[in-house]
């Protein structure tokens, strides 16, 4: 019995061993390091794969981000917004304030309504502090730590991150409500080519256009895209926890900062016309009434609308907007 | 003049997270941040990895560039430090750095970010060496104090590597010549893997 047991332990030890030889047999035909030691797996393969992002450990796509945020966005939204402020100087120059011709008749025509102007200048105030803001986080580095130091600046620009964060979300408000009210006289016609053909521009009075001409119109269109698109993807940066990611954030953030360089820059005409540009522009949005010269001069076909329901009984017609 | 850098040795690290675990301790590191992680790759399978991962203080490091308000500066040893006085914690040296290091504790009404925090190579800050405020921002300065970041001095395995690049490097180069093969001999696997005759 003792024999038997111990030649079938000298079997087992006789196959345990055949069979580790075997293995590494096997091991050593497949090209495998011997002893199955870490070396058997290809660890440069599983490193390359970390390198190039695999498992979130080391993601590139930041560097992206860096050089497009510091680079061409930040090069060339400067110069878009410097251009902008230089077009305006050199038109001003050029061609000086545009006056109405025939001067004041003092009979005034209702352009804007109250909640026109109420949505106006909600959602004017609100873009431009929201642009000052922004723009002191994209360039205040350059521009202002070299004039109050790092210190100084610091609060300035917590104060503009906390307030972009804060405004951003009653800034889509506006430009809700801004498509809801503007929309339906923004919608192109025909006769906008006219416009655009005969130069509404630069030789305004015999260029026709209704209550908005074809600039206005472009105007509009370019605020509510470019206002959805900051809307969008500001509110995934100022609430980054529903978004799918790293990634995700910084593409937004370039759109952020790519539309808003764009608007701010078309913005930046926009106030000059309102304001010094085109004569009697800016009562139209304070008071909500120009002047009858004025509409005929700069919307003839919009003018002569109005005048007709004016002019007989109001009741019948409703009030344009 | 040193250039401080982290190794972490992939063949040595068994995940025990004692690098984790003695960063906060020694750091003060605020609730719910930790500084230093360990990612483990394949993980209950063959060829499992684990590596230790915190800020590498990397040179032309990509935060320092994005900062907005410009707290973040490299020091003299090629570590990279940031001001909690000037951070606005708005989150771009996350968006920038490729290892995940900046960390944000959560601060006012919407839990919104507060100041970021990160590994310091146990170098503190700005503030004077060794002085209260700095420890409270930033931990302990072991580096004034002629010592390595505790993460790597007390490593068991001596997976974790810190101190001058020279040196690390020298450890490294040493121990893959002992190992002779393994994941130390690059290229073994691609060379052998699929050839039959030995």
């Amino acid at each position: 019995m003792r024999c038997l047991l111990k030649h079938f332990g000298i079997v087992l030890l006789a196959v345990f061993v055949l069979s580790m030889a075997a293995d590494v047999a096997v091991a050593q035909q497949q090209g495998m390091v011997p002893g199955q030691s870490a070396g058997a797996v290809n660890d440069s393969e599983l490193w390359r794969s970390i390198r190039n992002g695999a498992e979130g450990l080391i993601q590139s796509e930041g560097d992206n981000w860096r050089a497009l945020r510091n680079g061409p966005v930040s090069t060339w939204g400067g110069y878009l917004m410097g251009l902008m402020v230089f077009a305006c100087i050199a038109f001003f120059l050029a061609r000086g304030r545009v006056r109405v011709e025939h001067g004041m008749s003092g009979r005034m025509v209702s352009r804007f309504s109250m909640t026109e102007r109420v949505v106006h200048w909600y959602v004017a105030v609100l873009f431009v502090l929201l642009a000052l803001t922004g723009l002191t986080l994209l360039f205040g580095k350059y521009v202002f730590i070299p004039v109050f130091g790092k210190a100084a600046f610091a609060v300035l620009a917590d104060l503009s991150k906390q307030s972009h964060n804060l405004l951003g979300p009653l800034f889509i408000l506006g430009v809700i409500a801004m498509f809801i009210v503007y929309v339906k006289e923004n919608m192109p016609r025909a006769i906008d080519m006219d416009w655009i053909t005969k130069g509404g521009i630069l030789f305004r009075g015999d260029v026709p256009s209704w209550k908005y001409n074809v600039a206005e119109k472009i105007w509009f269109w370019l605020a509510i895209i470019a206002g959805v698109a900051l809307s969008f993807t500001g509110v995934f940066m100022d609430f980054p926890f529903i978004s799918s990611g790293t990634e995700q954030l910084q593409l937004f953030s370039i759109i952020h900062a790519i539309g808003a360089v764009i608007v701010i820059a078309a913005a930046i005409g926009h106030i000059y016309i309102g304001t010094i540009g085109v004569e009697g522009a800016f009562d139209g949005m304070v008071t909500g009434e120009v002047d009858e010269n004025w509409a005929k001069e700069h919307h003839s076909l919009w003018a002569e609308e109005e005048a007709t329901p004016a002019a007989s009984e109001g009741g019948a017609v409703e009030p344009a907007e | 003049m040193a250039r401080m850098k982290f190794l972490c040795d992939a063949e040595r690290c068994i995940e025990c997270n004692g690098c984790v675990t003695a960063c906060k301790n020694e750091n003060e590191v605020p609730w719910g941040i930790n500084r230093r992680r360990v990612v483990t790759l394949n993980d209950g399978k063959p060829g499992e990895r684990s590596i230790s991962v915190a800020c590498m203080h990397c040179s032309d490091a990509p935060c320092i560039a994005v900062c907005p308000v410009d707290c973040i500066y490299d020091t003299e040893d090629g570590v990279v430090l940031h001001s909690k006085d000037l951070c606005i914690g708005c989150g771009y040296c996350f968006f920038a750095c490729p290892f995940g290091a900046p960390q944000y504790p959560q601060a006012g009404a919407f839990a919104t970010r507060g100041k970021m925090d990160k590994c310091t190579f146990c170098g503190g800050g700005p503030e004077a060496d060794g002085s209260a405020a700095e420890f409270e921002k930033y931990g302990r300065n072991r580096l004034a104090e002629g010592k390595l970041p505790i993460c790597a001095e007390m490593c068991a395995t001596k997976a974790l590597l810190a101190g001058d690049g020279n040196e690390v490097s020298n450890i490294y180069r040493e121990r893959t010549t002992y190992r002779g093969f393994g994941s130390g001999a690059w290229g073994w696997g691609t060379a052998y893997q699929m050839k039959s005759k030995s």
